[in-house]
């Protein structure tokens, strides 16, 4: 199999308005002739369905949560990047594309990091006028912040609630369409299957979460808005609900994913406490704008760190990246923090964290500006472990963030299955191997408001959509797959909760295929993976029926996924034989410490076929050429 | 530290319901309240019955998915906090939890603590936005905000739509989260131009819904995870009055013109 990006010929600053020029367009009349199913309710699904239902088409919008504002997207605290340059600092499409290019360690396709620089600008305007409330200056005008991985000003931001705010403003757009009657809002329904009919993405299965029925949705395309899966660590940033089910059934029904082990560890997270802990809590990155990273220089210090004298402390991104500092990207900071913590020199009860001490900002600046900064992030610190922030210096260690890898898109953010879209985190397209900070709103939204609409126009142009109905084949032999793995789940009755699964395959791929990776420790966790994959078919227990509301087995369901997808990751990241950006495979890194690309062999998107629930996946590799950023070795000292 | 939950369980919605209660003699003061019942969860489907249903998604007081009584206040005794980040640390040892579900005529029970609160979406449907299109919107700088307006809009936004106000008003009254958006978006120009329909159109919704009316108790604003504050029921009352008679002299004008200079019949010919 070959893939074709179907990335426009000519000049890259070109390419999208060339695309859009000769992409095909539906008539207005037709258009609320085609049905368009919208996975997903985050700032990728909702902006996409609100501006396809402005557009006219018929739009059902599907999301597992009681109402679309819930999506995780919500969660993001720090900012949203946009190239405007309103900070005069320098910065252009140009840069952010560069930037974006080169933090994602150059594995990502230059084409759609242009447009979705080109598009940033749009996105803010989009925002603004829906009443998001960006942070003002006092002129009235729009302020930035920084973040890393750049050394401009370009992040817009609403305290530390961006993602909130924007979020409801794609909602609140969505409402808008819902009361307009062309979108028709499905909540509390999970999809879990893809219909594909000669060819074509035709419907979905789904299951109403509430009264346990299984329905089928048909459309003439389907767009997947349904994020990322860093919950296959189980402990991490993303909700309790966010999963890969929808991404990794398409998948099974022929969606290439690629590059599965692309995934992101954000360096500010509060530390692990207990085995009872459920999730973990991310503070935002835009906190080492002020906050200084340190570690006690001598191994084993418990003294607290108000007593640790400052020639004591070793502040050691500042020493080792004196250009960037505490602003290096998110996979540099991750590692580092880690190699301090080998060291011995980690703090806190567990030895797992380094302090983020904001003394000198308020020494400088005064605790009144650091409040307005930083208020909430402080009080939410503060609210989870009993210590106030604005005396003692946080403790952060790094945890799972996001997922840079996802199902394989060209251009047009069309899959491999023709009338499937992904957009969003749940696709693999524009963060390469690392994303920077306030870059997956950009995504998101870009892919949502700005490209989905005209490609999947496009695609319901220049194609012809015979009647499909409940009696195909196809559709009978979804229904009947989906009913199968429901009544398998409830019947197994064996003795091990979900949870407790899913917290032992979280621990493996975390372990092997989390902040560094080893050839060895891969083999060794896809054995164990596979090992207790049997188990769990084997021994978990399911209370309850599939009639009615059971959050067991709507996991139950979701973690059998993760098992099939973490061996993927595994069996991707065993592929790669370098590092870069999250990918950090030990073997492979320069003598003091730093990721080692191999462009000369994996200067590639890696996109797998599904092999079987025991076959082997098959790799299919789309080359990445690189006209107008050159691979170099990412330096940010 | 040893805990006895007091919890309301109830099938379905036309289950009759019953609290029942349960003794957790291993609770870390470090876990959150979601993450109590996580173990307690556990522990019941390990026995074999059928865990506690509750809501919960993001677990960082954001989402607005969580959200029970615990010894009748609405999101626990801690203020500006919801269920998933209220930690055990904040109850003593062999403390009784009354848990039960919000508990209002327009958010119908589905199971144990979860139920449904669509009817805030639709209350948002019926003008919580602004209308503007994809595509249609100028540079950003072209409308300047001022900070202090800006900053205003922001508290009445922060609103996660969870429901506490709703619960914790004896009147269950949905003022508060109407409130909230009809000053975010009424405090900002860009909000400005549908002022009029949007307190006109979200306040009938409201009053459509089985939700109560607002009697100034101010309990929803005390329970708040978010502070929004009191003063965006004013807004709202102040914007919807101002709407109505504005609606109103409209109707005199287009039912009962006086003469034919009042409703410009004479330019027209």
């Amino acid at each position: 199999m070959t893939l074709d990006a179907h990335i426009p010929s000519g000049p890259i600053e070109q390419a999208w308005d060339k695309a859009r020029f000769e992409m095909k367009l539906v008539n207005p009349a037709n258009k609320r002739k085609h049905t368009i199913l919208v996975v997903g309710s985050g700032l990728a699904g909702a902006s996409a369905a609100a501006s396809l239902g402005e557009l006219g088409y018929k739009v059902r919008c599907f999301c597992f949560q009681d109402s679309p504002r819930r999506a995780h997207s919500i969660a993001a605290q720090g900012g949203i990047n946009a190239a405007k340059n309103y900070q005069n600092d320098g910065d252009s499409i140009f840069r952010l594309f560069y930037d974006t290019v080169k933090g994602g360690d150059f594995r990502a396709r230059e084409a759609n990091v242009y447009r979705l620089a080109e598009n940033s600008l749009k996105i803010i305007d989009q925002c603004v006028a829906q009443g998001v409330p960006f942070a003002r200056e006092y002129g009235g005008m729009l302020t930035n912040r920084s973040f890393g991985g750049a050394q401009v000003s370009r992040t817009f931001y609403a305290r530390g609630q961006t993602g909130q705010q924007l979020l409801l403003g794609a909602y609140q757009a969505l409402e808008r369409q819902v009361h307009a009657g062309t979108v028709t809002m499905i909540p509390r329904t999970e999809m879990l299957d893809l219909i594909v009919v000669d060819g074509q993405a035709r419907g979905i299965v789904t299951r109403n979460l509430v009264t346990g029925e299984l329905d089928v949705y048909f459309g003439d395309a389907v767009v997947l808005a349904t994020g990322g899966y860093g919950n296959v660590y189980y402990l991490s940033t993303n909700a309790k609900g966010s999963n890969a089910t929808a991404i990794w059934r398409a998948h099974k029904r022929g969606a290439l994913f690629a590059n599965p082990c692309f995934t992101q560890i954000h360096p500010t997270c509060i530390p692990v406490s207990g085995d009872y802990q459920s999730k973990l809590t991310l503070m935002s990155e835009s906190l080492r704008n002020d906050g200084r990273i340190w570690v006690p220089k001598q191994k084993g210090d418990k003294r607290p760190p108000s007593q640790i004298p400052e020639d004591e402390r070793d502040y050691y991104l500042e020493r080792r990246y004196p250009s960037f500092g505490n602003l290096v990207p998110r996979d540099v900071a991750s590692r580092n923090a880690k190699a301090v913590c080998d060291e011995g020199r980690g703090v806190g009860e567990t030895g797992l964290g380094v302090y983020l001490d904001f003394g000198d900002a308020i020494n400088r600046l005064g605790e009144h500006v650091i409040r307005e900064r930083y208020g909430n992030l402080f009080d939410m610190y503060q609210r989870i472990t009993d210590e106030n922030p604005y005396k003692v210096p946080m403790r952060i260690y790094p945890a799972i963030h996001y997922t840079m890898g996802g199902l394989w898109v060209d251009y047009h953010l069309q899959s491999t299955i023709p009338g499937l879209f992904v957009a969003g985190e749940a696709n693999f397209s524009d963060h390469g191997a690392n994303r920077l900070g306030a870059s997956a709103l950009m995504q998101g939204l870009s892919d949502g408001y700005f490209i989905i609409p005209y490609t999947v126009g496009n695609y319901i142009a220049t194609h012809k959509f015979a009647k499909v109905d409940e009696s195909s084949s196809e559709v009978k032999s979804a229904v009947a797959g989906v009913e199968q793995t429901i009544d398998k789940l409830l019947s197994i009755k064996g003795k091990r909760t979900v949870d407790s699964f899913h917290r032992e395959l979280g621990k493996i791929v975390w372990d092997e295929c989390g902040m560094s990776r080893t050839a060895q420790g891969l083999e060794k966790a896809i054995g164990q993976i596979r090992a207790l994959r049997e188990e769990f078919w084997q021994n978990v227990t399911v209370p309850g029926s599939g009639d009615d509301l059971n959050q067991s087995l709507e996991k139950a369901g979701r973690v059998a996924d993760f098992f099939e997808l973490g061996e993927l990751m595994c069996i991707d990241a065993r592929e790669r034989n370098e590092s870069c950006g999250g990918h950090f495979r030990e073997e492979y890194q320069t003598t003091d410490g730093e990721a080692k690309r191999d462009d000369e062999h994996y200067s590639y998107a890696a996109a797998w076929g599904y092999g079987g629930a025991d076959g082997k996946p098959m790799l299919t590799k789309e080359p990445l050429e690189f006209h107008y950023v050159h691979p170099s070795q990412r330096s940010y000292k | 530290m040893k805990l006895t939950l007091k919890i309301w369980r109830q099938k379905g919605p036309s289950d009759k319901g019953k609290f029942i209660t349960y003794q957790l003699n291993d609770v870390n003061p470090e876990m959150s309240m979601l993450e109590c019942l996580d173990v307690l969860n556990e522990s019941l489907i390990e026995r074999g019955e059928e865990p506690v249903a509750f809501e919960h998604d993001c677990r960082e007081g954001i989402c607005g998915s969580c959200g029970f009584m615990i010894n009748g206040v609405a999101h626990g005794p801690l203020p500006a906090t919801t269920v998933c980040q209220l930690t055990m640390r904040h109850f003593k040892d062999g403390q009784q939890l009354v848990i039960e579900p919000w508990r209002a005529a327009a958010f119908p029970l589905l199971k144990d603590l979860v139920v449904d609160r669509r009817a805030f979406d639709r209350i948002i449907e019926a003008g919580g936005f602004v209308s503007v299109s994809t595509g249609n919107a100028p540079d950003g700088n072209t409308i300047p905000v001022g900070k202090e307006i800006a900053d205003r809009a922001m508290d009445a936004a922060a609103c996660i739509g969870c429901g506490a106000c709703v619960a914790a008003c004896p009147n269950a009254s949905a003022a508060l989260f109407t409130g909230a958006k009809i000053s975010h978006l009424g405090l900002l120009p860009q909000g400005k131009p549908e002022q009029d329909r949007r307190a006109l159109g979200m306040v009938a919704q409201m009053n459509t819904e089985p939700f109560g009316s607002c009697t100034n108790i101010g309990e929803c604003t005390g329970v708040c995870p978010k502070e929004i504050p009191l003063e965006v029921i004013a807004h709202m009352n102040r914007d919807f009055w101002q709407a109505s008679w504005k609606e109103r002299e409209d109707l005199v004008q287009t039912i009962a013109p006086v003469t034919s200079w009042s409703n410009k019949t004479k330019t027209k010919s």
